[in-house]
């Protein structure tokens, strides 16, 4: 049963990959980029790593597959002319491939091939994670926390502009004001106007 | 549970500068820039307190299970660097009001800042140590363009961030090799595995990524960029108290994670060491630009820092700190100094506008004269007994080749030091600089004082002290 399930889906991952780079419209090419992610999140499922499974779902899928999305639909690329001449990289992307290939077999042959047990001493491994995230690493954890306020506090500091002629809604004064401050009643001849 | 007694003896100034950090975020949130002012002498006396705290705790010990751990040494550093960057915060707020752009997000970023140089220092686990350089690094990446209307500033930021980052790659792609081959992060458990290739390797790759966070040759080529577009105020702080934090963690690498390998990484720290004092001191020979200049020295002065690191950590210690101690002294009255250089249309950094600065101010120029003789080396001020401490270190471990550098260097870059002196006194005097802030020219004048012989003593001290912080290294 998980031999086919495997199956399945490792063709799922591969054919929503080729389509990536095949695809002409760019937004299809992101939308594969997210099935395949997805798929990849169910494989992590099958051997066993829910946790990883749920993170590559939040941050690849929920983070930055949306800001792909959102990149390529604002930025007016030109992909085809972007294309061209990338026939001359052929010989060396078979060459990285076929590299990366001889890695994954020499995984499986020459073998670092133990395979760790997923969860040690927990029920799941979110769980496992979690019982030293907030324990044994719990400085850490906090540090981090403290690197993205820095983060954050950064990109305030370097991009927020306070402009002086922007409107903004000021509901205190919006409530505050009263018919005289706003209308005058004016008595018009007829014939003349204003 | 935790341990709240070890974490205070351990970490209290770091609990310290977080709370004021996170506190001044919120305030800072509310009142926005009505806070901004006040901001600036609250984070400056935060700092003070966080210096008086590492002092106080001066034992140190170890908390969040091996995580972190400090002891003299470290708690010397702390109360240093910490120290010399509430003073650069301090005198900010004059330049930063000229210029429009006082605003309370630049003490919280100077409070982390100095919380990643705490946490740093008090690291002894291979994951400490990376989240706080990549805390200090991240806030100085912002302090470093915070002048963001300005290109140069922008430039010196984004330059110190590309940079930064693949130095910070370097440091950790070591680091998780040194957890590959000896399967822990704690330096304790490191330092007691054997040593082989692939640890070897880790280690080189470590120290080229801590290389790059003191400024050492050769990875040293932010330095003049960010030191000549940075705001002045923002380099007062970088080339005092990030130096000084990360000279010490890299002296406490080498000594506790890497202590028992002195034989295989001595001639890597001479070689960088070397390598430094030529760049910094041929590089600074063609500069107009003082902050550029000031950039090329600190890569030397890091070069000459670095020799007590080769020496180890016994004979080592003691020298760099007091090294260490007097230059961040030095630097930051020389950026002080740098700071008072205002005329009508704003500010001037070219070494020719010194000219005549005597007649002027008097007082200034003489302390100036006094930083720059010290930084240079001439006895009888504070800076040569330094550098005579470093090359006794040196000789002592047997680095000859190394101190002949030194002092070849030195030499060299007297030529520099004393270029900018003879602008001070002989030059024509160009127009008046207008009138300092108090607290810039105090500064000045006091870090002028403490390099002058009349207060020799305080070489004795702080020898006394610095003796005493190495002692605990060995314990």
């Amino acid at each position: 049963m998980e031999v086919i399930a495997f199956w399945i889906l490792a063709v799922i991952v591969g054919a929503a990959a080729v389509f990536v780079i095949a695809a002409r419209n760019p937004v299809h090419s992101v939308l594969w980029l997210i099935l395949s992610f997805f798929t990849s999140a169910a494989l992590l499922v099958l051997i066993g790593a829910e946790f990883l499974a749920m993170l590559l779902v939040v941050v690849y899928v929920g983070a930055v597959a949306v800001l792909f999305l959102f990149v390529v639909m604002m930025l007016d690329v030109d992909f085809v002319e972007l294309k061209q001449g990338t026939l001359q990289y052929w010989p060396f992307a078979v060459l990285i491939g076929l590299a990366f290939f001889a890695e994954i077999v020499m995984v499986r042959t020459v073998g670092v091939g133990t395979r760790l047990e997923p969860s040690p001493g927990a029920d799941s491994n979110a769980e496992a994670i979690g019982q030293v995230m907030y324990t044994d690493y719990l400085l850490l954890f906090q540090v981090a926390g403290i690197i993205l306020l820095v983060a954050m506090i950064g990109a305030i500091v370097l991009t927020l502009r306070h402009r002086p002629y922007a409107k903004r809604q000021n509901i205190a004064r919006q409530t505050a004001r009263r018919r005289a401050d706003a209308t005058e009643l004016v008595d018009v001849t007829p014939g003349k106007g204003i | 549970m935790l341990d709240w007694t070890a974490i205070l003896e351990t970490v209290a100034p770091e609990t310290l500068l977080v709370a004021v950090g996170l506190l001044g975020t919120l305030v800072g949130a509310f009142l926005k820039e009505r806070f901004a002012r006040v901001a600036f002498k609250l984070g400056a006396l935060a700092l003070f307190a966080a210096a008086a705290l590492a002092v106080y705790y001066w034992e140190g010990g170890e908390a969040f299970g091996g995580l972190v751990t400090t002891n003299p040494f470290v708690n010397f550093a702390k109360a240093v660097s910490f120290g010399v960057a509430g003073v650069a915060l301090w005198i900010a707020d004059g330049f930063f009001d000229r210029h429009g752009t006082l605003r309370f997000e630049y003490p919280l970023l100077m409070l982390f800042a100095a919380f990643g140089m705490g946490l740093t220092l008090s690291a002894s686990d291979l994951m400490t140590l990376y989240m706080g350089v990549e805390t200090l690094s991240l806030s100085s990446y912002v302090l470093a363009s915070f002048h963001r209307d300005s290109p140069r500033s922008a430039e010196a930021g984004l330059k110190y961030f590309v940079l930064g980052a693949l130095a910070s790659g370097l440091l950790l792609y070591g680091a998780s090799l040194v957890y590959g081959f000896t399967g822990s992060t704690n330096f304790e458990e490191i330092a007691g595995s054997e040593m082989g290739i692939g640890l070897l390797f880790g280690m080189v790759l470590m120290i080229s990524g801590l290389a790059f966070k003191v400024s050492a040759a050769p990875m040293h080529v932010w330095t003049p960029d960010v030191y000549e577009g940075a705001p002045t105020p923002v380099v007062a702080f970088f080339s005092a108290a990030p130096k000084m934090a990360m000279m010490v963690v890299f002296a406490n690498v080498m000594f506790t994670l890497f202590g028992e390998a002195v034989d295989d990484w001595q001639l890597i720290i001479a070689i960088i060491s070397g390598a430094s004092m030529v760049i910094g001191s041929f590089g600074a020979l063609l500069q107009n630009n003082i902050k550029r200049l000031m950039g090329y020295s600190s890569i030397a002065n890091m070069g000459y820092a670095l020799v007590p690191v080769a020496a180890g950590a016994d004979i080592g210690a003691p020298s760099l700190l007091l090294f260490m101690t007097i230059y961040v002294i030095a630097s930051l009255g020389m950026f002080a100094g740098i700071l008072m250089m205002r005329r009508t249309g704003g500010m001037v950094e070219d070494i020719s506008e010194l000219g005549g600065l005597i007649r002027s101010r008097p007082v200034v120029t003489l302390a100036l004269t006094a930083i720059l003789l010290s930084i240079a080396g001439i006895p009888p001020l504070a800076g040569f007994w330094a550098k005579l401490d470093v090359i006794q270190a040196g000789m002592a471990a047997g680095l000859l080749p190394l101190v002949i550098m030194l002092v070849i260097a030195s030499v060299v870059s007297c030529y520099y030091y004393l270029r900018v002196i003879k602008v001070m006194w002989f030059d024509e005097p160009m127009e008046e600089f207008q009138s300092a802030d108090p607290s810039v020219a105090l500064t000045v004048v006091v870090c002028g004082l403490l390099m002058f012989p009349g207060l020799m003593v305080f070489i004795g001290v702080l020898g006394g002290w610095t003796d005493a912080a190495a002692m605990g290294l060995a314990n």
